[in-house]
């Protein structure tokens, strides 16, 4: 299904389709006309993808067919072997974690998972993590600083699971660890908001060396339906809440929050799932890269002045 | 951040640190019990017949904790700023600039140096009437000012939490509070300086799941809210009633997510016996 502001695209697609199969089938020379059409599409696309508002990246950004966390994995991580459970609680499926390889470095990913269709939607709780998801990602980073393996984490997350046995497992305190946990990493970490960075749930594998985030993911302290609902009382604001919310990929990049933007393919990466992750994968392997020259405790020094300087305040004058 | 308009909705107009008050006496939210004003600040805002704790303003809080004549304001020097230009129903900028005239601070936060019961500390406390306690760039950056000074001066720090979580209004950077004042807390544990937390009613979001939940000791006032998620959404989430007492502090207690729940009168006495032992060791 196409979104809302895809349609005029898809309906341009179409016709090219049909006149490919139409000069097929009659045996004509449509070369030219498929061409000029095909000018048009290209220009419509890059037009419509420069022109997306914030509410509509917010839709780019959960659109299915976008590639996952764990598709990401598949074209950057090689020998990738999935490590289960958090020792406590259980293992939560909504929050991948393993060992691999990149550029034949041995690294730790965490991976928050979405669905690839409602089944697996279900299974991984729409990437919802609970605390044992947390506390798994907690283990994992505890494995990567004693055997000197850099974390890659792929963040794609409505947000923390709120219910019931999240809160009594302590959603919040777990959070919290995994920020403090992720901010004393002696080793390299690169996180990529590949899709929805949702609030705390998302920041809690997110407090990484360098944080890339893909050109059409957003990155927000509530999502714009929550805060619609709350700010003008009816979450029908949600286009209006993302505008006053400043949660894209350029937003992020002027705010600081974010180091660099990932392009991904003119029409976004559920258009073309494997140019999207080779680019991602890229931009990762590049991160990485620059970050192997630091020694451990530049590598802490320099995470904990990064986010020690967010925000904007006005500081008295003289 | 989801919660504030709940709490709004639960308390609408009340305001315990309104230097007028409209009446003299007042009406126990939790008893019902008729209490002369006077009677129930001198009682540190709690209910003399049931022992319901209410919200208490800062300058209260200030007072019971701090000896008498050694707070000394670090905050207020700093001030918010609309960085994102957010305008809802009403712009940030003019809510902010009513809500400071109001509240005779720039946000939703004091902190200072102080002696608790002669224990040299850095002291925060939380103003849940500023914008409902939410945690934007100024407040991440007192707590952080406050646990680098704390460091610096070799105090022990003491946060009194209040607070419906993240500042919406202050976008992604709000969001990165939680980062920021956990890596500045972090310089605390790294001194084997003590960081004690106190939560109090209410304490959510991406408060609780930031430096309020990071304190060597976690103390809670009874019958504080205290929870990631507030109960509205999870009651959106799940479609049925939640369990008596959820999220309160004693489930949180009996859960093992607090280290105690201190009845307001006893929590002074306490902090300055668990800073004192925290203090006692080799390592101090």
């Amino acid at each position: 299904m196409p979104l809302p502001f895809e349609k005029p695209i898809e309906d341009l697609e179409a016709r090219v389709r049909e006149m490919r199969t139409y000069a097929e089938e009659q045996q004509v020379d449509l070369g030219e006309e498929i061409a000029l059409l095909e000018q048009r599409l290209e220009r419509l696309k890059r037009e419509t993808f420069e022109h997306l508002t914030r509410w509509q990246r917010v839709q780019v950004a959960r659109a299915p067919g976008r590639p996952t966390a764990l598709d990401h994995v598949a074209a950057l991580v090689e020998d990738f072997v999935e490590l289960h459970g958090d020792r406590t609680l259980g293992d939560d499926p909504a929050l991948v974690g393993g060992l691999g390889r990149v550029d034949g470095h041995g690294v730790v990913v965490l991976a928050q998972q979405k669905g690839r269709d409602t089944k697996e939607n279900i299974q991984r709780n729409f990437g919802m993590a609970h605390p044992s998801g947390y506390r798994k990602a907690m283990r994992l980073m505890e494995l990567a600083d004693r055997f000197g393996l850099a974390v890659v984490a792929l963040i794609d997350t409505p947000g923390a699971y709120p219910g019931v046995a999240a809160e009594e497992q302590g959603q919040a305190w777990v959070i919290a660890e995994s920020i403090r946990r992720m901010s004393r990493l002696r080793v390299p970490a690169v996180a990529v908001v590949i899709g929805e960075g949702g609030s705390g749930g998302a920041l809690a594998i997110g407090v990484a060396n360098r944080v890339l985030i893909l050109e059409h993911a957003v990155y927000s302290v509530i999502s714009p339906e929550s805060c619609a609902a709350i700010r003008w009382r009816d979450a029908a604001e949600a286009p209006r809440a993302a505008e006053a919310l400043k949660l894209t990929a350029g937003d992020l990049l002027e705010q600081g929050v974010v180091d660099a933007i990932v392009s991904e393919p003119v029409g976004g990466a559920h258009k073309d799932p494997a140019g999207a992750v080779a680019a991602t994968a890229d931009a990762v392997r590049a991160a990485l890269a620059d970050l192997r020259a630091l020694p451990p405790d530049e590598l802490v020094r320099s995470r904990a002045a990064r986010f020690r300087q967010m925000g904007r305040v006005l500081e008295p004058s003289a | 951040m989801a919660l504030e308009r709940w709490f709004r909705r639960q308390r609408p107009t009340r305001r315990d640190d309104d230097p007028s008050p409209a009446g003299l006496w007042v009406k126990c939210p939790a008893c019902h019990a008729q209490l002369y004003r006077k009677d129930l600040v001198a009682n540190l805002y709690v209910c003399g017949e049931c022992g319901h704790h209410e919200r208490m303003p800062v300058a209260a809080r200030i007072d019971m904790l701090a000896d008498a004549g050694t707070f000394v304001p670090w905050s207020g020097q700093v001030r918010p700023v609309d960085a994102l230009g957010f305008v809802d129903v009403e712009p940030y900028a003019e809510r902010l600039a009513a809500v400071q005239e109001k509240a005779e601070r720039p946000d939703a936060i004091v902190s200072g140096a102080a002696a608790l019961d002669g224990q040299p500390v850095a002291l925060a406390v939380m103003d849940f009437m500023f914008l409902g306690g939410s945690m934007g760039s100024v407040v991440g950056e007192e707590i952080a000012r406050a646990a680098e000074r704390a460091v610096e001066e070799e105090r022990a720090l003491v946060v009194v939490a209040a607070s419906g979580g993240a500042r919406m209004q202050e976008g992604a950077l709000s969001l990165m509070q939680m980062a920021k004042t956990t890596v500045a807390i972090e310089q605390l544990a790294q001194r084997r300086l003590p960081y004690v937390s106190v939560l109090t009613d209410p304490t959510t979001g991406g408060v609780t799941a930031s430096f309020a939940t990071l304190g060597d000791v976690i103390l809670a006032e009874p019958g504080a809210l205290i929870c990631f998620a507030g109960p509205r959404v999870i009651q959106q989430t799940i479609k049925q009633d939640l369990p008596a007492g959820f999220q309160r502090a004693e489930f949180l207690l009996r859960k093992g997510m607090v280290d105690d729940v201190v009845p307001r009168a006893e929590l002074k006495a306490r902090l300055a016996t668990v800073i004192a032992l925290l203090r006692s060791g080799s390592g101090g």
